[in-house]
């Protein structure tokens, strides 16, 4: 598996001009930046109701990058994503889309530059998979033209590259996790939008299944350039997959940067509250956090409970000593 | 998206690939043609047979010529004045109701919240009641009491259901909640009317077909004939509001608009159906589901009305000739044939963990 980091620098120069030739098709205005949308933040208060979740946002997202906002739970960064996808209107401040803000743009136009896929999208009962990867096709779409061979071009390859081709008629509730992660995708997709965001696309798949979603993602930014956001739990797996890392901390931007940059022990620290080591990820060499905790199994099998464990991870010093109670009291 | 065919990711080209998904399309949309033709014909045939049977038989042969008052006297008079107007009463309300119920189901993404369910119908009901007890009307203005009764209720169900947002099941309990008090009100005004006045209520009540002339069909036709093209062109935007809030925005759909104008036309549609026929039990709640279950796809207009048309239809028929001579009210039996699929629903969507 190729360092998805490197991609930027990696990527031939050829991919921008493709870029805007994706964009004529799909009916949507080249961005200015070389075929890419761009997507940008400023000065962002956001609140649900009166409760005001999160202050003095302001980001930028770079084209044709992937970008990963990450945090502890209830730290607002769905909340920020929601905003960027103007799902949610900021209490101040504004988000811009090529520039223009993107609260005054109608809604369908941004639905051609900028797609998002929820956290918990609704799949109706029975629903098949070709049903729901074509409803995708929303903006592109008028009430007297529904259905042309252009739409089912894309379907056809928002499907093909999502691997969802061959479960075309079967209903999307009998699909296992992964699969119907990988259908939600190619609906996304099938907004044909170059800009995508998505909200925790791993949530609730085990981990062969959250590694084949982030590996399909990173294959679409590599492979067609796409500019993707994501909101992701899990600190290795952003750091692995993403070109970026936006860290935010109880409804603030704590760092932004590349994860080589800004993930280090420090950091984890001030944004989960965590004690941990950062070393690097033995296959992709970015860095991959180990957290020190309260208990380990090897260091509880040899030294006796309830003692934390040395700061530094020592390592156990008696081998295979049973664990004892009260030893340290 | 060019680029992206230029590129074939897969093993295949785009080719095939674009077919099979054509493919996929078409026969999807064949099989909603399919059943929404042979719906047409079980409904025309339905039609057919409710006009010619009766106390007063018509041959099937005569029925067409006595629609268009080429028969003979008799048939004309009984056809054009008494049965063709109950019989296109019965399909106008079946439509609407099954349409209504189909809008009401998927904008709350759930198979209980049917206008019938959800105490619509019943504040289109306690609002006739007043009109016809209280106000001692008729016709016309029981059908404009009963819009306006179902649209306040809808109003009112909305505002007390919201806390940032309608989930679907707080407006299920509150809409059976609201639709006890409005059941109140309506035996209340029972109480308190003269004996005509609350028999006339009783029957109305029930949901019947009984004596529906011209002047039923009329509001029921006109406000198909406005609505039905309007959640037509509604379908799509809902299409996309089925997938939840944040989807459709996402889509660029205009989600608060789209789903203000889905409740006015789902109350509009229930709310003249109720005005016309009465509270016909179970319509609503029962329509969308078998359309859906016939088409196997999630939203199906077209097919619940026709659905709704034919059970409407059919059951009519049977509360007619079942047990003539005495005449049993549509609402009875659309009673017999809905409660035990709410029975059901509810014991199944307690065991899938999906309640409410």
């Amino acid at each position: 598996m190729a360092d998805p980091r490197t991609g930027s620098s990696a990527r031939s120069p050829a991919g921008s001009s493709s870029g805007s030739s994706a964009e004529s098709s799909s009916g949507s205005s080249p961005g200015p930046n070389g075929g890419h949308h761009t997507l940008c933040a400023e000065g962002l208060t956001l609140a649900y109701d009166k409760v005001v979740v999160a202050t003095d946002l302001s980001v930028a997202i770079p084209a044709g990058q992937i970008t990963t906002i990450v945090g502890a739970n209830a730290c607002g960064k769905s909340t920020l994503l929601r905003a960027l996808a103007r799902l949610l209107r900021p209490r101040a401040g504004r988000v811009l889309i090529d520039g223009e803000s993107i609260h005054r743009l109608p809604t369908k136009v941004v639905a051609s530059r900028l797609g998002i896929l929820p956290q918990s999208p609704i799949a109706p009962e029975g629903i098949t998979v070709a049903d729901l990867v074509g409803r995708g096709r929303y903006p592109h779409q008028k009430w007297f033209r529904q259905w042309s061979s252009a739409d089912e071009a894309v379907i056809a390859a928002a499907k093909e590259v999502t691997g969802t081709l061959d479960l075309a008629t079967r209903p999307v509730d009998e699909l296992s996790g992964g699969q119907r992660q990988r259908v939600w995708i190619a609906m996304a997709l099938a907004q044909g939008t170059d800009l995508m965001l998505l909200d925790e696309p791993t949530t609730y798949l085990d981990l062969a299944h959250q590694v084949e979603v982030l590996d399909l993602l990173v294959d679409l930014n590599r492979r067609e350039e796409r500019t993707i956001v994501l909101v992701l739990h899990d600190l290795n797996h952003a750091a692995r997959y993403s070109h970026r890392l936006i860290a935010m901390s109880d409804g603030r931007l704590v760092a932004q940067g590349s994860p080589a940059q800004i993930v280090t022990e420090s950091l984890v620290e001030q944004v989960f509250g965590l004690e941990c080591r950062v070393i690097p990820d033995p296959v992709a060499a970015t860095p991959m956090v180990v957290p020190v905790g309260r208990h380990a199994l090897a260091a509880l099998e040899t030294q006796p409970y309830p003692c934390p464990p040395e700061p530094n991870g020592a390592s156990p010093v008696e081998r295979g000593a049973r664990p004892t109670s009260g030893g340290c009291a | 998206m060019k680029a992206l065919l230029e590129r074939p990711l897969g093993t295949r080209d785009p080719g095939p690939a674009t077919a099979a998904v054509a493919r996929a399309r078409s026969a999807g949309r064949a099989r909603a043609t399919t059943v929404s033709a042979a719906l047409a014909v079980a409904g025309a045939v339905a039609f057919a047979v409710s006009v010619s049977a009766g106390d007063f038989p018509i041959p099937l042969v005569d029925v067409v010529p006595a629609i268009f008052g080429y028969g003979n006297a008799d048939s004309d008079f009984i056809v054009r004045t008494l049965r063709l107007p109950r019989a296109l009463t019965a399909v106008l309300v079946g439509a609407a109701f099954g349409l209504s119920g189909a809008i009401f189901q998927s904008l709350a993404r759930n198979p209980l919240a049917s206008p019938d369910i959800i105490g619509i119908t019943a504040g289109a009901s306690a609002a006739a009641v007043f009109m016809i007890v209280a106000v001692g009307a008729g016709g016309a203005t029981v059908a404009v009491g009963a819009f306006g009764g179902a649209l306040a209720t809808a109003v009112a169900i909305y505002l007390l259901a919201y806390r940032r947002g309608v989930s679907s099941h707080r407006l299920v309990l509150v809409g059976i909640g609201v639709g006890a008090v409005l059941a109140s009100v309506t035996s209340y005004l029972l109480t308190r009317a003269e004996v005509f006045d609350a028999q006339r209520a009783t029957v109305w009540l029930t949901g019947s077909l009984n004596g529906r002339g011209w002047e039923h069909v009329r509001p029921v036709g006109l406000a198909m004939m406005v609505l039905f093209p309007a959640v037509v062109a509604l379908a799509r935007p809902l299409r996309a509001l089925q997938l939840g809030d944040d989807a459709a925005k996402g889509l660029g759909v205009g989600v608060e608009r789209c789903r203000a104008a889905l409740v006015v036309a789902g109350v509009g549609l229930a709310a003249v159906a109720t005005a016309s026929a009465g509270p016909v039990a179970f319509v609503a709640f029962v329509a969308a589901p078998i359309a859906r279950r016939l088409v196997k796809a999630p939203l199906t207009l077209v097919p619940a009305a026709l659905s709704g048309a034919v059970l409407v239809l059919v059951a009519d028929l049977v509360g007619r000739r079942a047990f003539a001579p005495t005449e049993l009210p549509v609402g009875i039996i659309t009673g017999v044939i809905g409660a035990p699929y709410l029975l059901w629903l509810l014991a199944r969507s307690n065991r899938v963990g999906r309640g409410g």
